[in-house]
């Protein structure tokens, strides 16, 4: 017993894709204030192991909200109650003695479920893959310094560039639009004269394969942006917007 | 006996890398075609060499345990990345980086692989901002740089306290353009089990598909381990939760030396232990030592809080000791100078293991010079604050907001609390100048492999020694390996070597699965941390050493008969992929603590209590062990030693000074 927290958690339990799942109530007790919402989770899960249960599978990896790979939906709102924090760095300071605390999956159906909390994000890879890059081969740059980029345009470019590809933004938004994920990348691009030469081309490859994946439309609700833990701008998405519509305008 | 051939190219040192590039066998483009090579991990080493491999036009296969290549653990690289490009014109030239490196090293780096490191660090910083990777700029429109420690000029180049991120996305874009284009082929959700070895060679790798359990097995002409460091032998550290030796450990019993186990960085600025819970630490940049100082009171056991100690009541102890350095001394050793204070009754906080990191100076000096650049001529105290936070936060807000959520103390206003902490490995597989292990046709890249860092690696050299490896070393190197492979037709999975491989991979996850026992694989992983913690860590002595042999021997055995493993085998079972890793660093662990028994001197990172100076310092042994220990595993707690000489040609090897 490290602390004094008492709780109800009510998670989702589901063993693969094909099967439904069900919320399942569990009590963990003497929970530190200290703990980060992961490491409560770590304590009942060795407790479900030693009572010879099966443990909540979860996603996580680098436990300092850098990787991306914690999701988890806590009390309807992607990463929890608190702005800007991953899963993985949001404390239990934050709850309360004696709360209940609900646990989703990520819920889209471009995002379906794997195990328990665990979903398939790949679609956000593909998405990348489909134009989320300069087309630079190793050994074709010039020296760095050859091409000033005034700070503001590097400061804005670095800030669409923090995404970490989690998928709040998804999660938040009632269409389960990946307009905030995709927006992320097409700006920082096209912020940067590096990749100006294919914005044009990239805006439509990217969002077409957004579209493909299943994810939903826009409609302007600004969940994603409240919900992002990196703190990714709306303005993200009125720039992809300016850059897809003078690309598909263009396009020969 | 296998004598060790480092193969390192005639010549004079800076005439080496350039001769070799012009002369190594190539491959050309219509064989590269039918050449199939492996890339296990997705990090900075793994993601640019599958891409730059690709790209060259061989046929790549990458493998990654994360839902995405993008989780790879090189994204938490903090601080930044060197590069000897003197864009600061403060005297910074290839030379100086390399001399740096192995200085920092404590003189147990290869000459020859950290020169070819600090001539291509340039290109790396070329590369990153043509893919788009947004470095930190100054009004001019041109890249910024700051200080790292072991170093006296301005070569590191960063994005804010993110640029391990922002490198590593520019790589996986490269990566996801390949796999778009269809030359790479993406496993994530895949952990590899085994290499596949036929007459002596690599030709595959066994893995195991997290979501299914099913056992895969993957033909290549070369595989490449690009898969981290082993720093979560201790349990706790800054490292991922999921980053593992295994891969590495399948390949050392297959037959590749593992090098310098026992080198390991302890990092002197993560926030510390908070209690028991505890599952992992994290790291608060070095490059936080640019700007804040280090200090702990000067009276024993002072209780008061910090912002209450007048200024001649706190002890700078780095400024005091290594007055040419100050607060930016190696890590090694800003580490022991804060457990030398800890342990001599200073410490602060509940815990008593910490020492503070204070910003309060920085935050002044900022804001007066924001007064300056704004013409304000009486700026008040309130204003100079709050211009001096903005400048600060500018520079590392992410790391002050992480500081806040992980502690719930806002490190603008009081000092930061931070401690010594596992965080990277400069050992790892041997490999030779080519980047390739004992094993032909298996190479490792990156953290994985042991070869440019010495005893102890500087800080924004890891994302360097990562990108120089798979971007501008791998590309040339492996054409001497895969020239003479032209001939060999892609194999048949069907063969004896694999199946048989896969089934011993198969017999082992049965056997974990089929012991169920009382304890949960964490037990087995915290005592494990704990010995290597307390007898492997900071300080070492041959009397702990030896002691902890035995008693990692005996926790091996406990944990083959009593761990209890939840779940199927053919489900997502982490359970199950957590017991395969520490079942292995539970091996590695042991050879940790043979390494550092074996090496009679302290160098870096490894402090043996029986060799210092009279103040304190790590007393190296030249004439005995100027050697890389390179170690090949003959049965189970029985590992042989191999020595490559280390030769110092170019830099004059002394006792390491900052002071």
């Amino acid at each position: 017993m490290e602390g004094n927290l008492n709780l109800t958690l009510k998670i989702w339990r589901q063993k693969n894709a094909s099967v439904a799942g069900k919320f399942e109530t569990y009590q963990v007790s003497g929970i530190s204030t200290d703990m980060s919402f992961l490491e409560m989770i770590d304590v009942l899960n060795n407790r479900l192991i030693e009572e010879g249960d099966d443990p909540v599978a979860f996603d996580h990896d680098c436990r300092e909200g850098i990787c991306g790979m914690c999701s988890m939906y806590i009390n309807g709102r992607p990463h929890g109650p608190n702005r800007g924090v991953t899963t993985c760095q949001l404390h239990m300071r934050s709850f309360q003695d004696g709360e209940t605390i609900t646990v989703e999956p990520w819920r889209a159906s471009a995002f379906p479920v794997i195990k328990d909390l665990v979903v398939n994000r790949s679609a956000f890879d593909r998405i990348i893959a489909a134009g989320g890059f300069v087309s630079i081969n190793t050994g074709n740059a010039q020296d760095a310094n050859s091409l000033p980029i005034p700070k503001e345009d590097a400061d804005d470019a670095f800030a669409a560039a923090a995404c970490i590809g989690c998928g709040a933004c998804v999660a938040a938004c009632k269409n389960a639009s990946a307009m905030l994920f995709t927006s992320a990348k097409i700006s920082q691009l096209a912020l940067l004269p590096q990749g100006k030469v294919e914005a044009a081309k990239r805006a439509e490859a990217m969002v077409a394969q957004m579209d493909e994946e299943g994810f939903g439309a826009c409609s302007n609700t600004g969940a994603c942006e409240a919900e992002c833990p990196k703190g990714i701008s709306l303005e993200n998405i009125a720039r992809m917007n300016r850059e897809y519509f003078s690309a598909t305008f263009s396009s020969k | 006996m296998t004598k060790l051939d480092a193969k390192i190219p005639e010549g004079a040192l800076a005439d080496k890398w350039t001769k070799y590039r012009s002369s190594v066998s190539l491959v050309n483009p219509a064989n590269k075609r039918s050449l199939e090579i492996i890339v296990v991990g997705s990090g900075l080493a793994g993601a640019s060499a599958a891409a730059s491999l690709a790209e060259l036009g061989y046929k790549v296969k990458v493998f990654c345990f994360q839902d995405s290549p993008r989780r790879a653990h090189s994204i938490a690289a903090q601080g930044g990345i060197n590069a000897a490009k003197n864009y600061q014109n403060d005297g910074d030239s290839v030379f100086r980086l390399f001399y740096d490196t192995i200085k920092g090293g404590d003189y147990r780096a290869r000459e020859a692989n950290v020169h070819r490191l600090a001539e291509v660090s340039g290109s790396i910083i070329d590369q990153c901002v043509a893919q788009g990777v947004p470095f930190a700029r100054e009004y001019g429109g041109l890249l910024s740089n700051r200080s790292f420690g072991g170093t006296q000029v301005q070569r590191t180049f960063y994005a804010a306290g993110q640029t391990g991120q922002q490198l590593l996305l520019g790589a996986y874009s490269s990566l996801q353009r390949q796999v778009g284009m269809g030359n790479v082929k993406m496993y994530t959700r895949h952990e590899m089990l085994d290499v596949v070895t036929i007459d002596g060679k690599a030709r595959g790798i066994i893995a195991r598909d997290s979501v299914t359990g099913a056992l895969e097995r993957h033909f290549g002409h070369a595989v490449l381990l690009c898969t981290g460091g082993y720093g979560n032998v201790f349990y706790l550290s800054t490292n991922a939760m999921g980053s593992n030796v295994t891969a590495a450990w399948k390949a050392h019993k297959k037959g590749a030396f593992f090098a310098n186990p026992c080198y390991t960085q302890i990092h002197p600025t993560c926030i510390p232990v908070s209690g028991d819970h505890q599952s992992k630490l994290t790291l608060m940049s070095e490059s936080l030592r640019n700007d804040g100082r280090i200090w702990v009171p000067k009276k024993e056991n002072d209780t008061r809080k910090a912002n209450e100690i007048p200024e001649d009541e706190r002890d700078y102890y780095l400024e005091r000791r290594y007055p040419a350095f100050g607060n930016l001394v190696p890590r090694d050793i800003a580490s022991r100078a804060a457990k030398e204070r800890c342990d001599a009754g200073f410490g602060v906080g509940s815990s008593k293991m910490a020492v503070y990191l204070d910003y309060a100076a920085a935050i002044i000096r900022y804001g007066k010079g924001e007064a300056n650049k704004n013409n304000m001529h009486n700026p008040s105290d309130e204003e100079i604050q709050a211009m001096g936070k903005a400048v600060v936060k500018e520079k590392y807000g992410n790391l002050f907001d992480m500081y806040k959520q992980i502690t719930g103390e806002d490190p603008y206003e009081v000092p930061m609390r931070i401690y010594p902490a596992v965080h990277y490995t400069m050992g790892g597989l041997w490999v030779d100048y080519n980047l390739m292990t004992t094993v032909p046709g298996l190479y490792a890249l990156g953290e994985a492999n042991f070869s440019d860092h010495g005893a102890n690696r500087l800080g924004a050299s890891a994302l360097m020694q990562g990108l120089a490896d798979g971007y501008f070393v791998i590309p040339y190197t492996i054409g001497a390996y895969l020239a003479a492979e032209i001939r060999t037709p892609s194999m048949s999975t069907d063969s004896e070597d694999f199946v048989a491989a896969e089934k011993a991979v198969r017999d082992r996850l049965e056997t974990l699965m089929n012991i169920k026992g009382n304890k949960p694989v964490d037990y087995f992983h915290k005592r494990l941390g704990k010995i290597m913690w307390d007898e492997c860590g900071m300080a070492r002595s041959a009397e702990g050493l030896k002691a902890s042999i035995k008693e990692i021997q005996a926790l091996q055995k406990e944990f083959w008969s009593d761990v209890k493993i939840p779940g199927e085998i053919d489900n997502l079972n982490p359970e199950l992929e957590k017991a395969g890793r520490v079942a292995d660093f539970l091996e590695l662990g042991e050879l940790m603590c043979i390494d550092a028994l074996d090496r009679d001197e302290s160098c870096g990172g490894h402090f043996r209590t029986e060799f210092q100076t009279e103040d304190g310092e790590a007393l190296r042994d030249d004439e005995k062990y100027a050697y890389v220990a390179a170690w090949e595993y003959e049965k189970q707690s029985s590992f042989k030693l191999h020595k490559e000489e280390l030769k110092y040609e170019n830099i004059k090897i002394a006792q390491r000074s900052y002071k």
